[in-house]
């Protein structure tokens, strides 16, 4: 079979794309594909991804139209929450606290989740990875609780007072 | 490593033979990414911030040498031009995006190849750590150990509740992306690739073809990779790849095995097809070289055949990318014919010789 594009060389592929309920097949050679983007010889999975992350605000089933038209921007980069409508790339760190509220259904929806239990770099202190310690106890705690294992559950309560007290100790508290 | 050879050896370590589970699993990736406090990501910083995250890059240098105790190259890709670039994107030591824009920025290269940290891709680090087999968590101990050398030195953007900021939302929290590059010739032969791919999608991981999208992967190789990063613990992401990647190769096992049992002289006669073409073609394309590789390959683990078993495969699937040829080539600019005139030469010195 020839490819679609050149009329040429054999085709290789056979691509199906479905954009906006609209069906298309192609049977490319690979250097059409290449040319079409379609072909990739990378680890990487971004690209595709950000086609997606642009707007991907504007086809939820509740959007809040006030929030898209915000033109907030963040005052260390400049960036507005269009800039990453339209790109689906956030400027800076900064950001992720001036747009929090607009960013956390959109991590829900990537995610599931919209928070960290993994590393956390040492200069951030012991501090937070006590805090996270005191979550997970806490969250065993109430398993205690609701199995009516209070002995254990009391066990839990000490640890967690103990890890409390180090936190005020160390001087670098809540 | 020199960086000549770097770019003129088409040998890297992930290439290297005899690692668990090789006959399947090509290589283990792990990728960490990570940003300077303070400075704008690179697609919204400005030159001279791009170049400030270099240069803090570049002081890092004596940390990582002797705290690995290995030699890491510093490579300017502004100095390098397009085609050397390139040759290391099929290499796998730099992303394409990293390949296509140059300017302001630079990538570390550790001696061995095992490890290179690709400065203001899309993130201002990207940390990755590349090993033949299955072999996460052993890349993830050396990518984990780099990271740690760095935050020594330098603050990293980091948020209590939504971890490691990154420039994409879809890698905060660990900001870490693990994959496995995988050789499947017989469960694509026999007709259950999309049954596999389907049931490893539901686990929450993402299948793609390495060298082509969805499932109809040129040479049968396919990547396997985690999709979600934020939520989950390192270990958690690295077990659930590992675990599900442990069954897909059990899976190619069990019909590369029922493919030759049940047709045996069918696979006899389709591997050495293949390697008679690979070893007497005059001129022949990437596409044909990867179908044919991929068939020898798996006749080689099976045991049909031993004739080209002196061959490292991974190594071939490189060299006969057309980045890699245009840099052997004597020639300012290949043609598609030229191209696949050298890449049948090549591939036949390679089977004849015995170097």
């Amino acid at each position: 079979m020839l490819c679609d594009e050149c009329k040429s060389r054999t085709a290789c592929m056979h691509i199906i794309k479905i954009v906006n309920n609209q069906k298309t097949e192609k049977n490319l050679c690979a250097e059409c594909a290449k040319a079409a983007g379609e072909i990739s010889l990378s680890f990487d999975t971004q690209s595709y991804v950000h086609d997606f992350l642009k707007g991907i605000f504007n086809h939820g089933l509740f959007v809040d139209p006030q929030m898209l038209r915000g033109q907030e921007s963040c005052s260390e980069c400049g960036m507005t929450y269009t800039d990453f409508n339209r790109k689906g790339k956030v400027g800076c760190s900064a950001c992720y606290t001036v747009f929090g509220g607009q960013f956390e259904p959109l991590l829900k929806r990537i995610h599931g989740s919209s928070s960290h239990t993994g590393k956390i770099p040492k200069r951030n202190g012991g501090t937070l990875k006590i805090r996270q310690q005191i979550k997970k106890i806490r969250q065993q705690l109430e398993q205690y609780v609701i199995n009516e294992e209070y002995e254990k559950a009391v066990l839990l309560r000490d640890e967690i007072k103990n890890l409390e007290k180090e936190i005020g100790l160390n001087g670098k508290g809540e | 490593m020199s960086m000549e050879n770097l770019l003129d050896q088409p040998f890297v370590h992930w290439m290297s033979s005899g690692a668990q589970d090789g006959d399947i699993v090509l290589a283990s990736r792990i990728r960490l990414a990570r940003n300077l406090e303070g400075i704008p990501f690179p697609q919204r910083a400005n030159g001279e911030q791009l170049s400030q995250v270099v240069s803090q890059l570049k002081s890092s240098l004596c940390d990582l040498n002797s705290n690995e105790q290995s030699d890491y190259m510093f490579i300017d890709l502004e100095k390098l031009p397009l085609l050397e670039r390139l040759v290391l994107v099929e290499k796998h030591i730099i992303s394409p995006d990293h390949a296509r824009e140059a300017s302001n920025r630079a990538i570390l290269v550790k001696q061995d190849t095992t490890v290179s940290i690709m400065v203001n891709e899309e993130d201002h680090l990207r940390i990755q750590c590349l090993m033949p087999g299955l072999n996460l968590v052993k890349a993830f101990t050396s990518a984990n150990q780099v990271d740690d050398i760095i935050e020594n030195k330098h603050a990293l953007a980091f948020n209590e509740e939504l971890g490691y900021l990154t420039s994409c939302p879809t890698n905060l929290g660990t900001g870490l992306r693990a994959s496995v590059m995988v050789h499947l010739p017989a469960l694509v032969l026999t007709g259950q690739i999309n049954r596999i791919v389907n049931a490893v999608i539901q686990l929450g991981l993402t299948v793609r073809g390495l060298y082509g999208e969805g499932t109809e992967a040129v040479g049968n190789i396919f990547q396997i990779s985690n999709q979600l990063t934020l939520g989950f613990t390192e270990q958690e992401i690295i077990d659930n790849l590992y675990s599900v990647v442990k069954q897909v190769v059990d899976h190619e096992r069990t019909a590369r095995g029922g493919l030759y049992a049940d047709t045996t002289d069918m696979l006899v006669d389709r591997v050495w097809r293949a390697y008679g073409t690979l070893k007497y073609a005059r001129s022949i394309s990437g596409q044909e070289a990867l179908a044919l590789l991929s068939d020898v390959r798996m006749g080689y683990e099976l045991g049909i055949i031993n004739e080209g078993s002196h061959c490292n495969f991974n190594e071939l699937m490189v060299i006969t990318r057309p980045n890699f040829l245009q840099k052997m080539s004597d020639c300012p600019e290949l043609s598609g014919n030229e191209r696949k005139k050298l890449r049948a030469q090549i591939i036949r010195e390679k089977l004849t010789n015995k170097d």
